[in-house]
């Protein structure tokens, strides 16, 4: 964590914030609009702050937010803001043997903190976890450097973008941008045929099952794609699976 | 423009997200006990988010109360394709955002899309 004293004066702390910041600015724009999509959707500034402080995790807070204006259940947004996180699953499980010599209140804080750029840079810095305790220090120092940075610039600017949000007409569609922005996440993650498959088989499904109540339609559309991509793994060419 | 009033659900669904951050991002270390996916788990996590993700936007671009959008003069049916194709052609999240909304915004603004 940031806050330790063990870690933030620690040498390589100041290193990893500074090869944080180039991709905070790129973190900075998307967390301000994040901020004024939260606000112009309709959620009150009480709300939006809340998200944003306690949520920390921009594709599934801008994922949640028309499920949430719907009046979706309970299960349904956290069922979809979690399929949304799940390539955190996959981190976890690289990040285990990094952090697990840690009490678990300090592993899960560490957790919480690290978002994808996070996880990329420490990974690429570290590709072995430390042995030694002076080793295990350093890295816990490094990660806290890299996360402070990319943690304080998505805050501050999120904070600016809820209290802007509210200055700018409904009628201009700034919400919009955060319709984009999950455009861009979904891009970056059809990275594979079957995955680009799968994304045209969900947005057909939640188009045609929209009638149902509940927005269960996006349950539907999840259970579709997964259930279609599954049966052509076995058959389809193994090109279908590869990252291009 | 009255400012949105704070719900007590809305509060307690945040709440849950938070816990679906925290569970997902230390999905593997919250025990000390280790263990790995099923099998089924494994080859769901290829798909579920790109599918929750195409779920959640699709709607969102092509329908307006309820049904498909009635015509092709609507602001979104532009600004999203051309933000997907700027992403392809320089694979910036960034990109996508401010291109689409260049396109959006006057389309919406200027035209009434």
């Amino acid at each position: 964590m940031f806050f330790l004293r063990a870690n933030y004066s620690h040498p390589v702390f100041r290193q990893a914030a500074r090869e944080m910041l180039p991709a905070a600015t790129g973190i900075a724009a998307w967390g301000l609009m994040t901020g004024v999509a939260m606000v112009k959707s309709g959620m009150s500034v009480v709300e939006a702050l809340a998200m944003t402080f306690l949520v920390y995790a921009g594709s599934s807070q801008l994922a949640a937010i028309p499920l949430i204006v719907a009046g979706a259940p309970f299960w349904v947004i956290l069922a979809t803001g979690f399929c949304v996180n799940l390539r955190f699953v996959v981190f976890s499980l690289h990040l285990r043997p990094y952090l697990m010599h840690l009490p678990r209140w300090r592993r899960l804080v560490n957790g919480f903190l690290t978002a994808d750029m996070s996880y990329a840079m420490f990974t690429r810095r570290y590709p072995q976890p430390g042995r030694t305790v002076a080793e295990r220090q350093e890295q816990e120092a490094f990660l806290a450097g890299n996360y402070f940075v990319t943690w304080a610039s998505w805050m501050a600017t999120s904070v600016v973008g809820i209290l802007l949000g509210n200055l700018i007409p409904s009628s201009w569609g700034l919400g919009f941008a955060g319709v984009l922005c999950l455009v861009g996440i979904l891009c970056s993650l059809a990275n594979t045929p079957l995955r680009r498959l799968a994304a045209v088989v969900a947005g057909a499904a939640a188009v045609a099952a929209y009638a149902l109540p509940l927005k269960l339609n996006i349950v539907a559309a999840i259970a579709v794609a997964v259930a279609v991509s599954f049966w052509l793994e076995k058959k389809a060419p193994p090109a279908w699976r590869q990252v291009a | 423009m009255s400012a949105a009033r704070t719900d007590l659900w809305t509060l307690l669904v945040i709440g849950g997200l938070a816990g679906v951050t925290v569970l997902t991002r230390c999905f593997f270390f919250i025990l000390d006990r280790p263990w790995t996916l099923p099998a089924w788990a494994d080859r769901a996590l290829q798909y579920a988010p790109v599918a929750a993700l195409a779920g959640v936007v699709v709607p969102e671009v092509v329908m307006q109360a309820g049904h498909l959008v009635p015509n092709w003069q609507d602001a979104r049916l532009f600004a999203a394709p051309v933000g997907a194709l700027l992403y392809f052609w320089r694979r910036s999240v960034l990109l996508t955002i401010t291109g689409g909304m260049a396109v959006y915004l006057p389309l919406h603004l200027a035209l009434g899309w």
